[in-house]
């Protein structure tokens, strides 16, 4: 009864802290602008059964993806056998859903083995991280804090997994006559294990598990792991739109066909008109709500980066610099602008935390968005922060100006006359 | 594509030394008429001295296909792409909307060109401002007629068995899913179709894009076009095709950095199209 108690507290106080960051976390929302309609939902729930549960794009890098791709699946199956933990903890029961049969036997089974595998993985990624030092762990926005992350999440997969096949162990000891499931994996160390201390084994292994769990998911929201909540929900939120499109700005449709209207044109605007709104992205309140899914989603794998052609030739860009500079912004600015709309820490976005030179070296091509196994954008809100550099600071290259000038003179981004459009026709003939 | 199974019309008249008058939209429709097919030439197509050559051979496709295309000549206007992508919304709308006021006024309803970055802002981004088109890129177009067996390529021995590298343009590729009919016409050409490392949409871009072709690159350790020529040049081609005029000059210029031009020429696929088959 007092480990029901005791579970019960544990369990009310866990979830209420992370039920607080949750909505800390979403309170910021409010502060973001308005973006894509979600429509589209069946192509969504395909996307998402795809890229989330299928893991399609991880996989892309088959080796190292297959190896996250059965962390994923495993912690799928094993997320059945923490529910299961959970009402056996609060009700005082011992593996509640064994009446299922084959069906326990197949899903204790399977979170046994995949247990096994998450075990060798998570040693596989320690020493890709720490030994074989993969390039594209490092980077300048790779704070001793990113990789402290990575390392602590790796050692608590690992504990949970130990003390999952731990538990297990300890089960099939103490319950030898009448056992529940089906364990591959545990069942080969019983040995290890006395049938004197078989009990107290299960208990404390059962204890530093679901503690663990709990502790992790408190963890989980400042921690760049925090993809595990929100990449489902990420992916399902993807810009379905081709790559490579980017979207036509309203406000700006709306003034230019005033522009090009004779009857408005030279009109004084109305006295109720709202106050234009700020072109492109300066700061984080300019951001659109995806931009920040994006931010939070990121798990600073650095994909992205690696396939940069700009990061590639040793330029600033980094893509994923972007999505940590738009977390850490919102963390920074967003506490004070949710109390005061015009609070200001005399920072902005662009500027302090992301340099216009990392900007301009954007081609545009969409490789980190291509390779993203989240469906992460980072060149919506490049595109977006170079917007406000052009429209309201009017900070571009002296060369794009020069280009701008060139369009809006000659109707081409090159000095000619677009009288001489039809030159390449001069003296034109087949077989020549 | 069907609908343009008709002999060559009176609008171009070749003469029998094969010079031929490229129509106007204007002039065609001063004679009451309507093209079936603009050609959308593209700023590059139109100035490039280089890209002047691939405008010429897709014309020249279009001419012995027999298709009743039309060019805007001075009536065409920048889409504004460049302006776009490096932040210049106002230049954009205003030559989105300029265009959109000329094509519609001559009830234009399909278009082909052969720059990857007009093509996707016709398809993608000039729909929401009322330019509704059946837009296609010369890559997707110029296979469809081979497919359709109104243009033979088959049976030229210019290509036969050499290398040819095709690099991907990213507005083509990843940024709407044509990876294949560029591939499919080399293929077409007998030609050994060799791939980079990166390819499709792993492809590297060439360094151009986002309005980089107008300005000089950030400081870095290298430009981006020297790294990809170097991936190209790795599969030791005689040519490497491209879809792309902004491709072009950054892969051209690349060749040349590595005093490669005499082994390897940047072609676009319908240059290569027009060499094999003497057209």
């Amino acid at each position: 009864m007092s480990k029901q108690l005791i579970f019960g507290l544990f369990l009310f106080l866990s979830l209420g802290v992370f039920t607080y960051t949750a909505f800390r976390l979403a309170s910021f929302f409010r502060l973001t602008k308005k973006g894509f309609k979600v429509d589209r939902i069946s192509e969504r729930i395909t996307t998402t059964l795809l890229v989330a549960f299928g893991q399609t794009k991880i996989l892309r890098r088959p080796a190292i993806g297959l190896m996250h791709a059965l962390v994923y699946w495993g912690f799928m199956v094993i997320t059945i056998g923490s529910v299961e933990m959970m009402v056996d903890g609060l009700a005082g029961t011992e593996r509640i859903m064994g009446s299922l049969g084959i069906f326990y036997s197949l899903i204790t089974a399977s979170g046994d083995i995949f247990a096994a595998i998450i075990i060798l993985s998570c040693f596989a990624f320690l020493v890709r991280r720490h030994i074989m030092k993969v390039k594209r762990f490092s980077g300048v926005e790779m704070s001793p804090k990113s990789s402290m992350d990575a390392t602590a999440a790796l050692t608590m997969i690992l504990i949970l997994m130990f003390s999952l096949i731990g538990m297990n162990m300890g089960y099939l000891v103490n319950h030898s006559d009448e056992i529940v499931g089906y364990y591959p994996i545990s069942s080969l160390f019983t040995g290890l294990v006395s049938a004197e201390s078989a009990h107290l084994f299960q208990e404390t292994n059962w204890w530093i598990h679901i503690v663990l769990i709990f502790v992790f998911l408190n963890i989980l929201p400042y921690s760049k792991h925090f993809h595990i909540i929100m990449s489902i929900p990420n992916v399902f939120l993807t810009d379905l739109k081709p790559m490579t499109q980017m979207n036509n700005m309203a406000s700006v449709t709306k003034e230019v066909k005033l522009m090009m209207d004779p009857n408005t044109a030279f009109a004084a605007p109305a006295e109720d008109a709202p106050p234009p709104e700020r072109f492109g992205v300066k700061d984080i309140e300019d951001i659109t709500w995806k931009n920040y899914t994006d931010s939070l989603t990121c798990t600073e794998c650095g994909r992205c980066t690696s396939v940069c052609p700009a990061n590639i030739t040793g330029k600033l860009l980094s893509p994923r610099k972007i999505m940590i500079d738009t977390r850490k912004r919102m963390n920074d600015r967003g506490p004070g602008l949710s109390k005061d709309p015009n609070f200001d820490d005399g920072k902005s976005l662009v500027g302090d935390y992301i340099t216009t030179e990392e900007l301009w070296a954007c081609t545009t091509c969409n490789a980190c968005v291509q390779e993203c196994p989240v469906n992460i954008d980072p060149v919506s809100i490049i595109m977006d922060m170079r917007r406000n550099l052009v429209m309201e600071e009017s900070n571009a290259p002296k060369e794009l100006v020069q280009m701008f000038t060139n369009i809006e003179n000659n109707g081409s981004p090159w000095q000619f006359s677009p009288e001489d459009r039809l030159k390449w026709t001069e003296g034109i003939s087949l077989n020549s | 594509m069907e609908e343009a199974e008709q002999p060559i019309e009176e609008n171009q008249e070749q003469l029998s030394n094969g010079t031929f008058h490229v129509p106007t939209v204007a002039e065609l429709k001063a004679k009451g008429e309507e093209p079936e097919l603009l050609f959308w030439v593209g700023c590059a197509g139109a100035f490039d001295d280089r890209y002047q050559k691939v405008t010429r051979d897709f014309v020249k496709i279009l001419e012995k296909v027999g298709i009743k295309y039309a060019v805007l000549g001075t009536e065409e206007s920048c889409t504004g792409d460049p302006a776009k992508r490096a932040g210049n919304e106002f230049v954009y709308q205003m030559q989105a909307m300029g265009n959109i006021e000329v094509l519609n006024g001559y009830n234009i309803k399909k278009i082909v060109t052969a720059c990857p970055h007009c093509f996707n802002i016709f398809k993608n981004e000039y729909p929401e401002l009322g330019g509704k088109y059946e837009v296609h890129h010369h890559s997707t177009f110029l296979q469809q007629l081979i497919n359709d067996g109104r243009l033979k390529v088959a049976g030229g021995e210019e290509f036969k068995g050499k290398t040819i590298t095709f690099h991907d343009s990213c507005y083509l590729g990843r940024g709407n899913g044509i990876y294949e009919a560029p591939r499919k016409i080399l293929e077409a050409l007998d030609a050994n179709l060799v791939e980079m490392k990166r390819n499709r949409s792993k492809g590297l871009c060439c360094g151009a894009g986002g309005a980089q072709m107008f300005k000089d690159a950030e400081k870095g350790d290298k430009e981006v076009n020297i790294e990809r020529t170097g991936e190209a040049l790795e599969t030791n081609p005689s040519v490497i095709a491209t879809a792309c005029p902004f491709c072009m000059t950054m892969m051209t210029d690349g060749v040349k950095d590595k005093n490669k031009e005499g082994d390897t020429k940047v072609m676009d696929i319908a240059e290569l199209i027009v060499k094999s088959n003497n057209i």
